[in-house]
């Protein structure tokens, strides 16, 4: 090695150079760069001809305290809180509940139903978007149906157009379409936990339930932690399934609005509002602060409890 | 499997019909919705009223919807947009992230953790967030409406855990390899090349299949930076024209059907790598 290197030292390193630079020099200027960009854009302000002013903290002031920008935030960040929440207390659940079924050894057809279970997940979230709002359409009646067959039919709502289910609906569509992918990491773990640590358990008469609530779960916990920020990152961050099924209004009354249709109405405008590149910027920044803060929170806390538990 | 588990789980067959119910219902509310979207795009307008739940008979097959989306709208167009996109960027996703993860697996210099950590740091924040620049940046260089911009901002989108999967299944890489060409003299790049490209295939068929579902599915950025109707893509082009022709049943339910068939029989070819590369702790 040594021989080698010292060849190498004498001159410029170009195959470095060489290898490095083209993925660099493009995450830099297209990733990197632009977010840069936006959080610095965020403190200026631009006029109707399009000159832009520094404005230090002026656009966060107008979005966190404005009344007419302020309740469209806190509306779409409360929303979002709501449409993440559920994803941790059904998706997350139903995904271990799941992935417990699948690792029990020698059950047959596991790998079948893994495959199909995941298949929704596979899709175009717009497409999913679609599928379920004909699904879900009165007008079509499939769901009415359904439900009356099962003597549930009295139940039946025109869920995805009433202010107080709609929401609460898509972020259903949502878990539908995404339980496959904490299935899947949570599945692995599972099977990563060497056996002699559960026959122990066995061996000192401990059932099934109690094997897996105090032997495995507790193995499982950084998976659990990393299953959570994905949620986190992913939910914070969406868009395309409002935007299919509600528009970028997201109606009705915005009770489906969350950041990512914020974030595109603020930069884009719509009906009664002018886009604005800074004020875009602005909301982007606040969508960066959060994630952070959730990435964050994430590394120290849960990160460094879990270690505990490592082997 | 251990012999102490097995009988113990064994001896229990009513337990076992269970655990087959539950998966099975489950599979099915996976299933269901995708199986009636498809069997009705094959009916009449009046079989899918009447009976949504029926299978298309002789009587009631109908292909109109397809015939109507062809008509109206430029599906192999959106269809191959989205082809050339996909494979460009994943094409240049896996050569620049296994030569960057090489760079810094491989090589120590200055300022090489800092680039790692700064690369670890795109896995995590989304790249959406810097639309507005991006959007800017590609108005700039005349790129918005052309098909260059998507590839350019998938490449920047799926470089990050490129480089982190594959530098992990680098660094498993014996080092004898790499001395017993060095001490033959090859150069730095035909090791990469010749030695090390080879060897990482697995993970980069892992490594294909989370950078191109994205990037297909995708609607935000093709949106926002080719929404003209030369560069749309697939899922952009269905999402415009479900929201045109709201109305017409056939024509929607076939249109979200041409959209899933193909992704359908994809997955189904590739489910057992894909499912591999997501199990296999590739992503840990």
């Amino acid at each position: 090695m040594s021989n080698s290197n010292n060849t190498i030292k004498s001159q410029f390193p170009w195959h470095i150079l060489f290898f490095l630079a083209p993925g660099l020099l493009i995450y830099l200027c297209i990733s990197v760069y632009p977010l840069i960009d936006t959080l610095w854009l965020g403190f200026f302000q631009e006029d109707s001809i399009g000159k832009r002013t520094f404005a230090g903290l002026d656009n966060y002031r107008t979005l966190l305290f404005d009344a007419v920008w302020s309740e469209p935030f806190w509306n779409a960040l409360w929303n979002n809180t709501k449409f993440f929440l559920i994803h941790m207390l059904v998706q997350n659940p139903i995904g271990l509940f799941l992935a417990a079924l699948l690792s029990s050894p020698k059950l047959r057809f596991s790998n079948s139903y893994r495959t199909l279970i995941f298949m929704p997940t596979m899709l175009s979230v717009v497409i999913i978007g679609f599928v379920w709002q004909l699904l879900l359409s009165p007008l079509w009646g499939i769901s009415e149906n359904l439900l009356y067959a099962i003597g549930l039919g009295d139940f039946f709502d025109s869920w995805l157009g009433k202010e107080t289910s709609a929401l609460i609906t898509l972020a259903l569509i949502s878990v539908w379409q995404f339980v496959g992918i904490p299935m899947m990491l949570i599945y692995a773990a599972l099977l990563g936990i060497p056996d002699d640590l559960t026959d122990a358990s066995v061996v000192d008469g401990s059932n099934p339930w109690q094997t897996f609530w105090h032997i495995k779960l507790p193995l499982i916990f950084p998976t659990i932690g990393m299953v959570s920020i994905l949620t986190f990152v992913a939910n914070f961050n969406a868009f395309e399934l409002i935007y299919a099924v509600k528009g970028a209004v997201a109606g009705p009354n915005f009770s489906t609005d969350i950041m990512g249709t914020l974030f595109y109405r603020t930069f884009f405008g719509f009906q009664l509002q002018e886009g604005s590149t800074t004020m875009g910027a602005a909301v982007a920044t606040l969508m960066f602060l959060i994630i952070l803060i959730g990435v964050a929170i994430y590394l120290f806390l849960v990160q460094r409890r879990m270690q505990r538990f490592q082997l | 499997m251990s012999t102490i588990t097995q009988k113990l789980i064994g001896h229990n067959n009513g337990k076992k019909v269970m655990m087959h119910a539950v998966l099975l219902t489950y599979t099915l509310i996976a299933l269901f919705p995708i199986f009636v979207i498809i069997i009705n795009s094959l009916k009449t307008r009046k079989a899918i009223f009447n009976d949504p739940l029926a299978l298309p008979t002789p009587d009631t097959f109908s292909t109109i919807g397809f015939e109507q989306v062809l008509l109206r709208s430029d599906f192999l167009l959106y269809f191959n947009n989205s082809l050339i996109v996909t494979v460009i960027a994943l094409f240049f996703v896996l050569l620049f992230g296994a030569m960057s993860a090489w760079a810094l697996t491989e090589y120590k210099f200055k300022g090489n953790l800092f680039i790692a950590l700064l690369i670890a740091m795109g896995i995590m924040i989304p790249i959406r967030l810097g639309t507005v620049s991006i959007l800017n940046l590609m108005a700039d260089l005349d790129l918005v409406n052309t098909l260059t911009a998507l590839v350019l901002v998938y490449i920047a989108q799926g470089l990050p855990l490129a480089v982190f999967i594959l530098s992990e299944f680098i660094r498993q890489i014996p080092k004898e390899l790499k001395e017993a060409a060095r001490c033959d003299n090859v150069s730095e790049y035909k090791i990469f090349f010749t030695i090390i490209l080879p060897l990482i295939r697995p993970a980069m068929a892992t490594v294909a299949v989370f950078t191109m579902i994205p990037i297909w599915n995708d609607l935000w950025f093709p949106l926002i930076l080719a929404s003209g109707e030369e560069t749309r893509t697939i899922t952009l082009g269905v999402q415009q024209f479900v929201g045109q022709y709201v109305t017409d049943w056939n024509a929607v339910l076939s249109s979200l059907t041409l959209a899933i068939v193909p992704i359908l029989v994809l997955y189904l070819i590739f489910s057992r790598q894909l499912i591999r590369g997501l199990t296999s702790g590739a992503v840990k």
